[in-house]
């Protein structure tokens, strides 16, 4: 809350993409004709594209340093930028607030995401839309950095429908393709009934606060809004629909299958390590008001829980390579939520930054293995890529493992921090535990299965396709290696003290956490002993199903196969996503578009249009009469002039 | 003397005179003459009672009308010139093409 004098800069972090966008677009809206391989501008485009996203992130580490420099207790810097909104007493700032949830964000969005860049400048290369394609990527950096960065309610709404903008042009990028631009309007769609819920949610904090700064919310909290009380359970029940619609939970995740139509790094950037969190990050930052609402709590856990669950025994039988990892990110935001569920946002925040790590790293390695394949992404055609792919494979690798849990990979840390506190945290419950660790179990299985088929094993694939495999180019190969380093090292930063370690990530969000630590009580102190069982448990379910997964996919195809023709109807229950795609439409979709139909065809036409139509026609009615007093006979004109001159003598006379 | 209503009833006789030609008949440079017989009664009228009334304003409207009526009338023969350069004709009946 001080206006220190270092941190001037922090309004650079998202002016840099946007001014990016801004180039790049009319970079964009000038080319008619497609670029040419590697003309200038092409290259422009890229370097800028990167460069501000780059420059993003390099800002992003001297503000994480500076925040560092500050003793643990004040690390809390509000910037405001200039007045926005100024309404009699209703004021909205561009103003940011930085603080150690704010800054892993932004190191998060702008470090994968200009990886994630340099990516995509080998990937999409010959594409007739590169130039758009780097203007909607910056655009919505821009937009993600306002989200988390802002101090506000109402930016972080702006920064909320905005990423949900760019995920709708960025997943219909290809437009001309129907699949992808249908999946682009689901998208935002069905992100559009979250954000419904979102906006009463805020409306609702503004009614009740009188502000939506945050400060001045989350410090008059427990003041305003009784523990537990139906304003507060409300409240925070609309925000985290919210949530559920920008994190794919469930009932509101069907977008996120769908959206695998964009490109891959589209997929890698937005819908797994920065949009996607979007909703994590909003209940971390709202964590006082979901602390006074036990009942959201229960709900947030309940819905993470049964969401990581079913998403996984989705992703066991799909055949598609960015479906799998799809239903994994659902999988792993449903843990996300379930840690926040159960108070333990820092293991919440802490899962979303190894996600970030990892899941970019899978999508990024499979955008390479289709860039490989031709486009294939189907991995019943895939196999013994090994000997053709080796960076890839071992980036892949690095991925599986750490998503997987094994230990000493970034993901077993994070993970195993999230069961640990679904089963000792005051909110959790041994139900929840079970529920992750199976989850757990499941998403190793799938997460192998992917991992075997595609690059173990005989090859199934086409011998054309496998004529022409190659390696990926440098600048698809380094942000891999570079995403694999960090997915193997970045769960360092939070080894938890029955290990050993110092947990350094916990300290370093313990002050905006703090309150965490005491509305929801201490933790019950269990013997350090349960907390390793857990552990060797967890590991254990995880390498049984690897090895059932090595079973299955590498030795002997045969027996998933038998398995499948054994028990047909659940295997086609789980290869058909439950059929809740056809539900939707059956019960809600259809519905609509015939309302929509019979409103165009029979209000708009006969009803609307009769009336202005209507209208018109007494007004030619009555023209079609009157005309007929214009004989073009000059002497009817002169007697009607005579007439006209004796009425008004008589008028006059008479009077 | 002759009383000045002896002058008004003649006044009114021209007049109508006059409006009946325009009404009646199909000729117009008949109908023109008849317009000139009109503004020419009203003229005899306004001359009358400026004298029954001892005002001279009456005798300076007939200097105004005079003149009007003049460059009417140059006017409105150089359209009938124009008219009967299309039509051939001079019957009235015959230019009705601004109808329905």
């Amino acid at each position: 809350m001080d206006n220190e004098e270092n941190m001037n800069y922090v309004y650079l972090v998202p002016l840099f993409p946007l001014i990016g966008f801004l180039i790049n677009g009319l970079l964009a809206l000038r080319q008619k004709t497609s670029f040419d391989q590697k003309g200038p501008a092409r290259s422009l485009v890229s370097w800028i594209g990167c460069a501000s996203v780059g420059l993003s992130f390099l800002t992003s580490i001297a503000i994480f340093f500076e925040l560092l420099a500050l003793p643990a207790g004040e690390r809390v810097v509000q910037k405001i930028v200039f007045p926005w909104i100024l309404s009699g007493e209703f004021q909205i700032d561009i103003g940011f607030l930085l603080d150690p949830l704010s800054s892993i964000m932004i190191l998060v969005v702008t470090g994968v995401g200009f990886f994630i860049h340099v990516y995509s400048t080998g990937y999409m290369a010959g594409d007739k839309g590169y130039a758009r394609y780097f203007s909607y990527m910056n655009l919505f950096t821009f937009f993600m950095l306002m989200l988390v960065l802002s101090n506000n309610f109402l930016l972080l709404y702006l920064g909320w429908e905005g990423v949900g903008l760019c995920s709708y042009l960025l997943i219909g990028f290809w437009y001309e393709k129907k699949s992808a631009s249908d999946a682009g309007k689901k998208a935002f769609i069905v992100n559009r009934v979250g954000d419904f819920g979102f906006a009463l949610g805020v409306m609702l904090i503004f009614w009740s606060f009188g502000s939506l700064n945050f400060s001045q919310v989350f410090e008059n909290a427990p003041h305003v809004l009784a523990l537990g009380g139906g304003l507060v359970t409300v409240m925070t029940l609309l925000l985290f629909m919210g949530a559920i619609g920008k994190s794919a939970q469930i009932p509101l995740y069907v977008w996120l299958p769908d959206a695998m139509e964009g490109p891959t790094p589209v997929s890698a950037l937005i819908h797994a390590a920065t949009m996607v969190t979007a909703g994590v990050y909003m209940v971390a930052r709202c964590h006082t008001l979901f602390l006074l609402a036990p009942v959201t709590m229960g709900v947030v856990a309940v819905i993470g829980a049964a969401t990581a669950i079913y998403a996984a025994s989705i992703g066991l039988v799909q055949n598609d390579i960015k479906r799998v990892l799809a239903y994994s990110t659902i999988s792993q935001l449903g843990y996300m939520f379930l840690a926040c569920g159960v108070g333990a946002f820092t293991a919440g925040i802490f899962h979303l930054m190894t996600h970030a790590f990892f899941k970019a790293l899978l999508f990024l390695s499979a955008g390479s293995v289709m860039h490989a394949l031709a486009g294939e992404l189907n991995m019943q055609k895939m196999g013994g890529l090994k000997k053709y792919v080796p960076i890839t494979f071992w980036c892949f690798l690095a991925g599986t493992l750490a998503i997987s849990g094994i230990p000493l990979f970034s993901g077993f840390f994070s993970k195993d921090e999230i069961l640990w506190k679904a089963f000792s945290s005051p909110h959790g419950h041994l139900l929840l535990w079970v529920v992750g660790a199976i989850t757990a179990g499941l998403t190793a299985f799938y997460m192998f299965r992917l991992f075997f088929m595609i690059f173990l094993g005989k090859s199934r694939m086409d011998p054309k396709v496998e004529a022409r495999v190659h390696e990926s180019p440098k600048p698809m190969t380094i942000p891999l290696m570079v995403l694999a380093v960090l997915a193997v090292i970045g769960g360092y930063v939070g080894i938890p003290h029955s290990l050993g370690g110092s947990n350094r990530i916990e300290g370093f969000l313990s002050s905006v956490f703090e309150q965490g630590h005491s509305a929801g009580g201490e933790a019950v102190h269990h013997a350090p002993s349960v907390e390793y069982l857990l552990m060797i448990i967890s590991i254990g379910v995880v390498l049984v199903a690897i090895f059932i997964a090595y079973r299955f996919y590498v030795k002997n195809l045969k027996i998933p196969r038998m398995l499948a023709e054994k028990y047909k109807f659940p295997y086609r229950v789980l290869f058909n996503k439950y059929y809740v795609d056809e539900l939707y439409a059956k019960v809600l979709v259809n519905p609509l578009l015939n309302l929509a139909l019979f409103l165009w065809k029979q209000f708009d036409v006969l009803v609307i249009d009769g009336a202005a139509n209507g209208i018109a026609s007494i007004v030619k009615g009555f023209g079609l009469v009157i005309r007929r007093t214009q004989t073009g006979y000059l002497r009817n004109y002169a007697l009607s002039l005579v007439f006209g001159a004796m009425l008004i003598l008589t008028y006059y006379i008479l009077r | 003397m002759v009383s000045s209503s002896a002058y008004m009833i003649l006044s009114a006789t021209i007049f109508a005179i006059g409006v009946l030609g325009v009404l009646v008949r199909r000729n117009v440079l008949v109908m023109f003459m008849s317009i000139e017989l009109m503004l020419n009664g009203v003229n005899l009228a306004l001359v009358a009672l400026s004298r029954q009334l001892g005002s001279l304003d009456g005798q300076v409207l007939v200097f105004l009308v005079m003149t009007v009526a003049a460059a009417e009338a140059a006017v409105g023969l150089a359209i009938i010139i124009c008219l009967f350069r299309n039509k051939k004709s001079v019957n009235v009946d015959d230019f009705n093409l601004m109808k329905w």
